[in-house]
C-alpha cells in the first residue's frame, strides 16, 4: 500500500534532476510536496536543527571517547610516568616490548580462547534456552526474569560473591563434599589448571541471559505463518526449528556472536576481581585489558599502559572489521549506505 | 491507512498482535521436561545470588564450618549494621545520582542525535553514524589513562561529574544504534501528514517521534541505568576520595577493609544489588520489546 507513492515520488524527483538538471538548484516542487528534501542538500534551517540536535552528543562523544583514544596513541610513544607532559619520546620501543613479552602473549591467547569458547559454549546453550522459553507455558515470564538475573547483577557483586565461594575451603567444594559422591573435595577452582575453565563457567553464567534476551527478541520477528504452513505440510518440531527458526535467526545470532567476540577481547572486570590484580597470570587468567591496567595506571608506567591499550584497540578493530566484512555483510548492507530509509 | 501505519511501528503492538492469536501450534514435547530443564537452569543461575543473600544472614563461624549450608540460626545483625551505616547510604546516594543523571543525559542526547541520523539527509550523515558505531569498539579500558588526564585538567577527578560525562559518552553508541532503527521505522507518511498539517521537523520530533519511539527510549534508558549502577572500571580510576565512592567501589573497599568478616561483606554486597534487580524486573518486558526494534531479521 505504501509502495506506490514512494515509487512515484522517487521517479518524479529523479526525472526532475535529470531533465531540469544544473539549472535551478532550488528545492524541486514535486519533492517538496512529497515532504522529502532532496539528497545532500540541507537548507540553513535544517543545518541549524542538525547542529542543535546532534551537537551535544557529538561534543561529549568526541571529548570523552575520541580524544582519549587518540591521546592513547600519542602517549604510547613515550616513556612516561604520568607526571607533567610526556617528554621522553622512545618511538616504537613500548610496542617492541609488548610484542615480545611472553606474559602478553599468554594474555592474548587467553582472550582468543575465551572468545572461541564463549561462542561454542554460550551459543548453543542460548539458542536452546531461547527456543525453550519462547514456548507458551505457565510461569514463562517468571522463568524469563530469573534467567536474566546474573546479567543484571554487577561484575563486582558477582566477582566478590564468587571469589568467596570458589576458594579451596569455600562453598562450592563444601557442597560437592556434602554430596558424598566424590569424597572430600578440595579442587583449586582458581588455580592455574582450572583458571580458564572456571572463568568460562563464570562468563557463561553471567552473560547467557543477555544472549537469550537477544535471541528471543529475534524469535519474535519470525512470522507465525511460516510455522503454520510447515505444520500443515507435516513438518516435525525439530524440522521446523532447523529449517525455519535457525536460518531466520541467523542475523541475530551473527550480531550476538559479534558482541560476544568483542566483549571477550576487552574482558576486564571479572578476571580482575575474581583473581585479584596481582595473582592474575600466576593463578588465573590474565587478559589484554587486565595486563594493560596492571602495567599501566597501577604500576605507574603510563606510556607503556597506553601502548598496550593501543594494541588492544587495534586488535579489536581488525577483528571487528574482518567480521563485518565477511560475516555481517549481508545483515548490515544497506543499513548505512543507502540511507536506511526504505 | 492508519491501521497499516500503526502496525508498521515497532514495539509492543506487534508482539501483542502475535501472542493474541487464538490458534497456537501444539507443543510436541511434554511440559514436565521443559519445566525440569528450566528449573535446573534457574537453580544454577540463582545459586551464587542465593549464596550472597543467605550468607548475609549467617555469622562467620557458620561460614567456616559449613560454607554451603543454610543459616542456622538466622542472624539479622549484618543487614541491620549495613542499613544503619552512613557509608552505605552515602554510596547509595552517589550511585543514584550518577545513574540518574547519566541516564537522563544519554537518553536526551541519544534520541536527538538518532533523530538526525535517521531522518535528515545531509552530507556526513553516514560518517556520523559510523563514528558512533565505531564507538562500540572503543572499550573504556583503552581510553582510561588519557581520560583520567583530561578529567584531571578539567578538575573533575573525584567529582561525580567526572564519572557521569565519560559514562554518557561511552553510553551514546549503544543508545544510538538501538534507537536509529526505531526512528527509521516511523513511516514517512506520518511525517508527511504532520508536514501537511503545518508541523515543522522539530514539532514532528517532539509530538510524534518521542511518543512513537518510547519503547526504544525506555529500553536504552534502562540499559544505561543498569550499566551505570554496575560500572566499576571508570569510578575505580576516577574516584579516589571515599566520600565520592559509588556502590561497586564501596563493595570493594568494604571487602578489603573487613576481609575477615565475610558475612558482613555478603550483606553489604546483597543490599547493593537490589536496586538494579528491582529496576530490571519491573521493566524486563520493555527490554525484550525494545530490542525487537533493534534486531530486525
Amino acid at each position: 500500500m505504501s509502495e506506490t507513492p514512494q515509487v512515484t515520488s522517487a521517479l518524479a524527483s529523479s526525472l526532475d534532476t535529470t531533465t531540469v538538471g544544473g539549472g535551478a538548484d532550488a528545492v524541486s516542487p514535486p519533492a517538496a510536496v512529497a515532504g522529502r528534501p532532496p539528497r545532500a542538500r540541507a537548507s540553513r534551517r535544517e543545518r541549524l536543527e542538525i547542529t542543535l540536535l546532534s551537537g551535544p552528543a557529538i561534543v561529549v562523544f568526541v571529548a570523552f571517547v575520541i580524544l582519549p583514544v587518540i591521546a592513547a596513541f600519542y602517549y604510547g610513544f613515550y616513556r612516561w610516568k604520568g607526571y607533567g607532559p610526556p617528554s621522553d619520546f622512545i618511538g616504537l620501543h613500548n610496542y617492541r616490548v609488548i610484542l615480545t613479552d611472553p606474559e602478553f602473549h599468554r594474555a592474548v591467547l587467553h582472550n582468543v580462547e575465551i572468545a572461541g569458547l564463549s561462542l561454542l559454549i554460550q551459543g548453543p546453550l542460548a539458542i536452546l534456552l531461547a527456543l525453550l522459553l519462547n514456548r507458551e507455558m505457565r510461569g514463562r515470564s517468571i522463568i524469563r526474569v530469573l534467567v536474566f538475573v546474573p546479567w543484571v547483577v554487577s561484575e563486582v557483586i558477582a566477582g566478590t560473591g564468587l571469589s568467596l565461594m570458589l576458594p579451596v575451603n569455600g562453598a562450592i567444594n563444601a557442597l560437592l563434599t556434602n554430596l558424598h559422591v566424590f569424597g572430600h573435595v578440595e579442587v583449586q577452582w582458581l588455580g592455574p589448571h582450572l583458571g580458564l575453565w572456571t572463568l568460562m563457567a563464570i562468563l557463561t553464567w553471567k552473560y547467557l541471559g543477555f544472549a537469550v534476551i537477544l535471541l528471543m527478541a529475534g524469535l519474535q520477528n519470525i512470522p507465525e505463518e511460516l510455522y503454520e504452513a510447515a505444520s500443515i505440510d507435516g513438518a516435525s518440531y525439530w524440522q521446523m526449528q532447523r529449517n525455519i527458526t535457525l536460518p531466520l535467526l541467523g542475523p541475530t545470532i551473527r550480531i550476538w556472536a559479534f558482541l560476544s567476540i568483542i566483549g571477550a577481547l576487552q574482558l576486564f572486570d571479572l578476571p580482575w576481581i575474581v583473581w585479584g590484580e596481582f595473582n592474575l597470570d600466576r593463578d588465573g587468567v590474565s587478559t589484554m585489558a587486565t595486563y594493560m591496567a596492571h602495567y599501566g595506571p597501577r604500576t605507574g608506567l603510563y606510556g607503556y599502559g597506553n601502548a598496550v591499550a593501543v594494541v588492544l584497540f587495534v586488535i579489536s578493530l581488525i577483528v571487528a572489521l574482518l567480521y563485518q566484512r565477511f560475516v555481517l555483510r549481508r545483515d548490515i548492507s544497506g543499513s548505512v549506505t543507502d540511507g536506511g530509509r526504505r | 491507512m492508519t491501521t497499516s501505519t500503526l502496525d508498521a511501528a515497532p514495539g509492543p503492538s506487534r508482539s501483542r498482535r502475535a501472542s493474541g492469536r487464538p490458534q497456537r501450534r501444539k507443543l510436541p514435547w511434554g511440559s514436565p521436561a521443559v519445566y525440569f530443564i528450566a528449573l535446573v537452569v534457574i537453580g544454577l543461575t540463582l545459586a551464587p545470588v542465593a549464596y550472597i543473600v543467605l550468607g548475609g544472614f549467617r555469622d562467620n563461624s557458620q561460614l567456616t564450618v559449613d560454607p554451603a549450608g543454610l543459616p542456622s540460626p538466622w542472624r539479622f545483625a549484618n543487614y541491620s549494621n549495613v542499613l544503619s551505616s552512613s557509608t552505605f547510604w552515602r554510596e547509595f546516594a552517589n550511585s543514584v545520582i550518577v545513574g540518574g543523571v547519566t541516564t537522563l543525559l544519554v537518553v536526551a542526547m541519544g534520541v536527538s542525535a538518532s533523530f538526525v541520523i535517521a531522518r535528515y539527509r545531509f552530507r556526513g550523515r553516514g560518517l556520523m553514524f559510523g563514528l558512533f558505531a565505531a564507538g562500540l569498539m572503543f572499550p573504556i579500558t583503552v581510553a582510561i589513562t588519557p581520560l583520567f588526564i583530561i578529567l584531571d585538567k578539567l578538575n573533575l577527578t573525584d567529582s561525580l561529574l567526572g564519572v557521569i560525562l565519560p559514562q554518557v559518552a561511552f553510553g551514546l553508541p549503544t543508545t544510538i544504534i538501538i534507537l536509529v532503527p526505531f526512528l527509521q521505522a516511523i513511516p514517512d507518511e506520518i511525517e508527511e501528514a504532520a508536514a501537511v498539517d503545518g508541523c515543522s521537523r522539530l514539532g514532528f520530533f517532539f509530538r510524534m517521534v518521542l511518543p512513537l519511539s518510547l519503547p526504544g527510549v525506555l529500553t536504552t534508558g534502562i540499559l544505561t541505568f543498569v550499566a551505570s549502577w554496575n560500572s566499576y572500571l571508570l569510578p575505580l580510576f576516577v574516584l579516589s576520595k571515599t566520600s565520592s565512592f559509588t556502590l561497586p567501589l564501596g563493595i570493594q573497599q568494604f571487602h578489603s577493609q573487613y576481609a575477615s568478616d565475610t558475612a558482613a561483606v555478603l550483606a553489604f554486597t546483597s543490599l547493593s544489588m537490589i536496586p538494579a534487580l528491582v529496576f530490571f524486573t519491573a521493566f524486563e518486558r520493555r527490554i525484550v520489546g525494545g530490542l525487537q526494534g533493534a534486531v530486525k531479521g
